[in-house]
């Protein structure tokens, strides 16, 4: 069996829910860092699925789009370990439920 | 020296002055006496000059004015004058205060405020001497409100007693009364004449011109200046405060109450008589039959009140009024001269008889009663003789003492009134009351048992006894330029050249005078000899006495009648200001306070209830949306998924 087009969106957002899944219910910020992570590589699956299964596959110009994404990606999952390093500091805590301060 | 002293005529009244501020600032109780004294006595001097220089020539008169102030157009004179009045008032008053504050030193001697005492008596011979020589009726008017402050000041000296302060306030208010009808003649005078000089060359008020300009408003003008000497000569009705002032220290009672002050007020019409005999028909004008009359009542009723008295300075203070009244009823009937030596005769033998109480009631340990005195004779015998003197020259004992001859020409002037005689037998009826009353002091004082007061009696220090010998010599010597051989004193005062006729000087009027005192001091001796300390007039006539011991009720009278409506219009005044007036305030401020009270809950209610309506609906918002805001992130998130959920499927709806 080839793979089709539906198969990968389908997997994409399967990714993508697990990952909202885990960033929603999740209570360490660490595990909600690698829900956003996972939504982000669901996010990168699919543009690798639409310009592989496009109207002109031959330029590579998704894998470009993607490995630029997964690049943002390093680096924001460095700041937000960095930021979680930093709550964790000053709050002794990285339960997202007690860092509560902004409530207005 | 004598001309000179005509041009520096304000260094008479001056000299007192400086010594009375003089007193003040040093405050020295050694120097106080000397100091008043040294001041007096070149007063003294200084007047005698004055004096001779106005005998060069009859009718002498000198007078300088000066601008005080300009105001506008108008410009305000006062001046300084000397003529025969000003000239003898001078020398008897200098003489007589000179007499009084030498007995002083020895009166006042333990006195703690001795030095106050001096200041005071000194103030008041600089303004009593300012009276005199004043030329300008305001010059005099100030000068005269100033012996007022004087005699307030001394007649309560003695502050801690109640009675002296009110006696104080008595005297103040009494002659004030007085003193506003004069202030309204100042006023009337210059509005008519539009000047207050008496003399000024020929425009003075007092001068033929003036006296034309003057006119009708004349009568009026007499009438209220009268007003404010019967103020201060204490004459009906105001004469209430005379026997009251007697509260002062005796030299006071002399200096002021019997000497000079009280007569100030005969002097005054005497300065200003022709105003009251503007417009005369046979020597008779309306304010001259006022001041006859006044006079005479005066007198008489004075004369009674004093037949009744028990206090020693009461008596010399109700006879004081009585002579007072003899002095108007002379200058009311045309005797102007006789009024005035009278007053010059007054001055000495009077001031003698008080020192001479003060003399008295100093050796008898502060006694005033004269019940409880009696045989004095002959443990005091220098007051006794100087007393006798005195007494003889007010009762009017012809020949040797200064009364006599001012009294019968008196006499001889009312003999002489034409619209009436009553006035001529009432004052031959007020010299036989005179004799009784004095010989009935002299006869409880000096004879008779030693009663309670007399028994540790002493003669007093040769400091009081001096003056006494002094105006005792006064009182005689000055008969010799008062008989009718050679009346001197009475040309003088007319301007007329001095005559000397000696079958003048037995008349029939002498006869009539001896008599009459002989009746009087008879039928006191008669009267009075061995009553003891009980008055024979009592016994007779207990009603009669009791109504003249109470001074006729004339206290009484003014208090049920004049203080009521005082009183009365203070109570209404009162309760208007407390019940009308306040309730109008407090109308007006309920009114205000309506408003505000309106306003305020017009704040509260309305403006208030907006404002706080929009706040709150902003605070309800802010509460809602806080709300959301809770701070954790996964619900923000939820909601950002539900959104983009709800953005997909409203997409999925579309196509």
């Amino acid at each position: 069996m080839t793979p089709t087009l539906q198969f990968f969106l389908i997997v994409s957002a399967a990714l993508f829910c697990i990952g909202l899944l885990a960033a929603l219910s999740r209570r360490h910020a660490i595990f909600i860092l690698i829900g956003i992570e996972m939504m982000l590589a669901a996010a990168g699956l699919n543009f690798i699925a639409f310009w592989r299964f496009g109207p002109r596959p031959a330029p590579p110009t998704g894998v470009m789009v993607t490995i630029f994404a997964i690049a943002i990606a390093a680096a924001e999952a460095a700041v937000g370990l960095a930021l979680v390093i930093a709550v964790y500091r000053h709050y002794r805590t990285t339960n997202v439920d007690q860092l509560d301060h902004l409530k207005g | 020296m004598s001309d000179w002293i005509v041009s520096h005529l304000w260094l008479i009244p001056a000299l007192p002055l400086i010594m009375s501020l003089g007193i003040l600032a040093l405050a020295s109780r050694n120097a106080a006496a000397g100091l008043a004294i040294v001041g007096q006595a070149v007063a003294l001097i200084l007047s005698l000059a004055a004096f001779v220089a106005t005998l060069a020539t009859p009718g002498y008169r000198v007078f300088h004015n000066f601008t005080w102030f300009t105001f506008g157009e108008q410009a305000l004179r006062l001046g300084l004058v000397l003529d025969p009045l000003a000239a003898v008032m001078l020398v008897m008053i200098t003489l007589v205060s000179l007499c009084i504050f030498v007995f002083s030193v020895g009166y006042m001697a333990a006195d703690q405020n001795f030095t106050r005492f001096f200041a005071y008596l000194s103030f008041f011979s600089a303004a009593m001497l300012g009276v005199v020589i004043a030329n300008s009726l305001l010059l005099l008017f100030v000068c005269w409100e100033l012996v007022g402050l004087a005699s307030y000041l001394l007649i309560g000296f003695w502050i801690h007693r109640p009675s002296a302060a009110a006696a104080a306030k008595k005297a103040f208010i009494t002659t004030r009364i007085g003193d506003i009808g004069f202030f309204l003649a100042i006023l009337w005078l210059y509005g008519r004449s539009g000047t207050l000089l008496f003399y000024d060359g020929g425009n003075g008020a007092l001068e033929k011109a003036g006296l034309v300009t003057l006119g009708a408003s004349a009568t009026f003008v007499a009438l209220l200046i009268f007003c404010g000497a019967v103020g201060k000569s204490g004459q009906f009705p105001l004469h209430v405060w005379l026997p009251d002032a007697m509260e002062g220290p005796t030299p006071v009672s002399a200096l002021i109450h019997a000497a000079t002050m009280v007569a100030a007020g005969v002097f005054l019409v005497a300065r200003v008589y022709p105003i009251f005999s503007s417009g005369a028909i046979n020597g008779v004008t309306a304010p001259l039959t006022v001041v006859v009359w006044i006079g005479v009542v005066t007198a008489l009723i004075s004369a009674l009140i004093a037949l009744a008295q028990a206090d020693i300075k009461r008596i010399l203070a109700y006879s004081t009024v009585s002579q007072l009244g003899l002095m108007m009823v002379s200058l009311g009937v045309g005797g102007v001269a006789a009024g005035i030596m009278h007053l010059l005769a007054h001055g000495f033998f009077k001031a003698l008889l008080f020192l001479g109480s003060g003399s008295i009631i100093h050796g008898c340990h502060e006694e005033q009663d004269i019940r409880r005195m009696g045989g004095l004779r002959g443990l005091m015998p220098v007051t006794f003789l100087t007393y006798a003197i005195g007494m003889m020259a007010l009762s009017g004992v012809p020949l040797f003492f200064s009364g006599a001859w001012t009294k019968e020409e008196i006499l001889h002037a009312t003999s002489l009134w034409s619209p009436s005689r009553v006035p001529h037998y009432l004052m031959l009826a007020g010299v036989v009351l005179t004799a009784l009353y004095m010989t009935r002091q002299m006869v409880y004082v000096f004879f008779g048992e030693r009663r309670a007061a007399a028994q540790h009696a002493h003669e007093s220090p040769p400091v009081m006894t001096g003056p006494l010998v002094v105006l005792a010599f006064c009182a005689i010597i000055f008969s010799v330029v008062l008989t009718p051989a050679w009346p001197w004193l009475h040309d003088y005062l007319s301007g007329e050249r001095a005559h000397y006729d000696l079958s003048q000087l037995i008349q029939p009027g002498l006869y009539l005078a001896l008599a009459l005192v002989a009746l009087g001091i008879g039928l006191g001796v008669l009267f009075y000899r061995g009553s003891g300390a009980s008055d024979p007039l009592e016994h007779a006539q207990p009603a009669l006495f009791r109504f003249l011991a109470n001074r006729m009720w004339l206290d009484e009278f003014y208090d049920g009648t004049i203080l009521l409506f005082a009183r009365f219009a203070a109570r209404l005044s009162d309760f208007l200001d407390r019940y009308f007036w306040d309730g109008l305030v407090r109308l007006f401020a309920g009114i205000g306070q309506l408003f505000a009270g309106l306003t305020k809950s017009f704040d509260e209610r309305a403006i208030n209830a907006g404002v706080n309506d929009a706040t709150g609906a902003a605070r309800g918002l802010g509460r809602v949306l806080s709300g959301w805001q809770s701070g954790q992130v996964q619900t923000y998130l939820s909601a950002i998924a539900l959104g983009m959920l709800a953005l997909l499927l409203f997409y999925a709806w579309l196509t």
